[in-house]
């Protein structure tokens, strides 16, 4: 339930009828979500086998690519919006990748785990790293490769000039404006080219 | 049970112009149906075949066990591409030697076998003769155009040559066109044949002869390279000859100086596993292939670049294919690379059609289109699952 309706509140960001990148697609609910709900068209981009096999059993566009050799099949401004949920933790190279969503899409829309988040906090205050709903992998065998926090984010946007837009955290699938980078499970930024 | 497969043989008096200006007269195209067309006459799959191929995709012959088609393993009853829910159509090409109208036919013109007088054919013309035969049959538009290596460039074709008859477009293991490698390698193999004493100049036929060690040297060049390096060191390694040629030997040893004297130290022998499988794949190639006919289909693979007409730039040519797509690729396949079928991918991309690529991680180098690799049938099969949907 609590999926559902994050995935609701990031398509609330998605305007109706965009051309969206999805990098990272997984099973390629979402773009099936913008696209039926939302009346979107687009992409998905996976590396997983069975990821893909899931998009093209739902019908949504899925090409298999490893983001970590870029997006160079993709044409600047080529989409209204491009997406990565969940993706960035999974990334070597982020920066680059962020950059990478900038470049091909008028508008970005990042969303990852908190690092954070009071509860990891806690956890870390105690010594040990957080396994949680969010995290819900041991620090050893996760396939993170990274972690970060919503002010973390902040920074790195405005190093590449990016315009944030809209900003807020998600928990429950309820957005959090208050205090979110302790507050949110879930960071989320909606934002576009500065320059 | 086995499908039964039953050859049909369709001919056709309008002549047909091809493509280098030639025309020819009349024809006759050999194909095989599956399954069964529905009412809207709207389930109709054709597929193009590769090199050595023809219209024998699938099942088996009556009362021959061992002769499944080629593509056997995707498409029947129950299969990826599913005879129960599509009519598939198995066309040869024009210029094949495998019943449509080749080399080895006579010239109504001449009266004599066409042999090196039969006109080179290009891709785009054997999509032409294809589109006839659907008409014959009535069938308006295709559920889905699928075709792998050589095929998938007909699949291609038929995208651009004929959008509104295609509502999908399955290519893999195939390339916008091909490299100056490929070329090469094309180039290498014709001429085994055409210096092979026993051509001459395409008209064997009439000297009663084949150039069979053309051919056989033209097969070994192509099969190396539909393998990956690494499934031909797992299948032969650096094994010596077949147990057979050592007969009346002592079993190997593994005195060093024993395995040394194994060697026949000579350099017209076969020595290794791997050339024992070479000139065998050879002489069987040898003994049922047309010369002129892998001539001409060398050329159609040399000649096909869509993007030609458009100064290269393949997302221009590719404008007026309206067909959703899905391609495939394997990652070991060096002879059509990933990076190519990226570059059709790309060119979709670029004008906004429905297009999902499946990079298959296989070490089987290009013969993988043909192989069985579950991610590779899945993804096949989903696609064609989503076609029958939308058909219901």
């Amino acid at each position: 339930m609590t999926e559902k309706a994050t995935m609701q509140a990031l398509a609330a960001l998605v305007p109706q009828g965009s051309r969206v990148l999805d990098l990272g697609c997984g099973g390629g609910a979402m773009l099936d979500y913008l696209q039926r709900e939302r009346g979107c068209s687009g992409y998905g981009v996976e590396i997983d086998d069975a990821n893909v096999l899931a998009c093209v059993r739902r019908g949504v566009n899925v090409v298999q690519l490893n983001l970590e050799e870029g997006l160079a099949i993709f044409e600047d401004n080529s989409f209204d919006v491009v997406l990565q949920i969940d993706t960035l933790p999974h990334l070597r190279n982020a920066e680059i990748m962020l950059r990478e969503t900038a470049r091909v899409g008028r508008a970005g829309i990042v969303a990852f785990p908190n690092f954070a988040h009071w509860p990891n906090r806690l956890s870390v205050l105690r010594g040990r790293m957080p396994v949680t709903r969010r995290l819900p992998y041991q620090w050893y065998d996760t396939p993170n490769i990274r972690v970060g926090t919503f002010k973390d984010f902040e920074v790195l946007a405005h190093k590449n000039q990016l315009r944030i837009l809209d900003a807020f955290g998600l928990q429950e699938g309820e957005v959090v404006r208050w205090l979110p980078n302790a507050r949110a499970g879930t960071a989320v930024f909606h934002f576009e080219r500065a320059v | 049970m086995p499908l039964l497969a039953t050859p049909q043989f369709q001919h056709f008096s309008e002549p047909l112009a091809l493509q280098s200006g030639a025309v020819i007269a009349g024809y006759t195209l050999a194909f095989e149906t599956y399954g069964t067309l529905n009412a809207e006459r709207s389930n109709a799959v054709v597929v193009c075949h590769a090199l050595n191929a023809s219209h024998h995709v699938a099942g088996v012959y009556a009362g021959e066990d061992k002769s499944e088609g080629w593509w056997d393993n995707m498409i029947g009853p129950g299969k990826p591409v599913d005879s129960n829910r599509f009519f598939v159509i198995g066309i040869n090409n024009l210029g094949s030697c495998f019943g449509s109208t080749g080399p080895m036919h006579e010239n109504p013109a001449t009266g004599q076998v066409y042999g090196a007088d039969f006109p080179v054919v290009t891709v785009e013309d054997w999509v032409h003769a294809q589109a006839r035969l659907l008409d014959v049959l009535g069938i308006a538009q295709l559920a889905a155009v699928l075709g792998g290596s050589l095929g998938g460039m007909q699949a291609l074709s038929w995208a651009l040559q004929y959008p509104e008859r295609v509502r999908n477009a399955v290519v893999v293991a195939s390339a916008p066109n091909l490299t100056a490698e490929n070329i090469a390698f094309n180039e290498v193999a014709r001429r085994a044949i055409v210096t092979d004493p026993d051509f001459h100049g395409g008209n064997f036929y009439r000297h009663g002869v084949i150039p069979k060690r053309g051919l056989r040297i033209a097969r070994m060049i192509g099969h190396i390279t539909y393998l990956s390096d690494d499934v031909m060191n797992e299948k032969f390694g650096r094994s010596l000859r077949p147990p057979d040629l050592l007969a009346g030997q002592a079993p190997p040893s593994d005195d060093p100086a024993t395995l040394l004297r194994d060697y026949h130290y000579s350099t017209q022998d076969i020595e290794f596993q791997i050339e024992s499988y070479l000139r065998y794949q050879g002489d069987k190639f040898s003994e049922y292939f047309d010369a002129n006919t892998y001539l001409l289909i060398t050329r159609a693979l040399d000649y096909f670049d869509p993007a030609r007409a458009f100064g290269g730039n393949l997302t221009r040519a590719l404008a007026r294919a309206t067909a959703k797509f899905l391609l495939v690729s394997f990652t070991t396949d060096w002879r059509f690379a990933p990076a190519r079928s990226r570059e059709i991918v790309k060119a979709l991309l670029e004008n906004r059609r429905d297009v999902s690529y499946a990079e298959i991680d296989a070490p089987h180098g290009h013969d993988a289109f043909l192989l069985d690799d579950a991610r590779y049938l899945g993804v096949v099969g989903a696609y064609f699952d989503r076609i029958a949907k939308e058909l219901a």
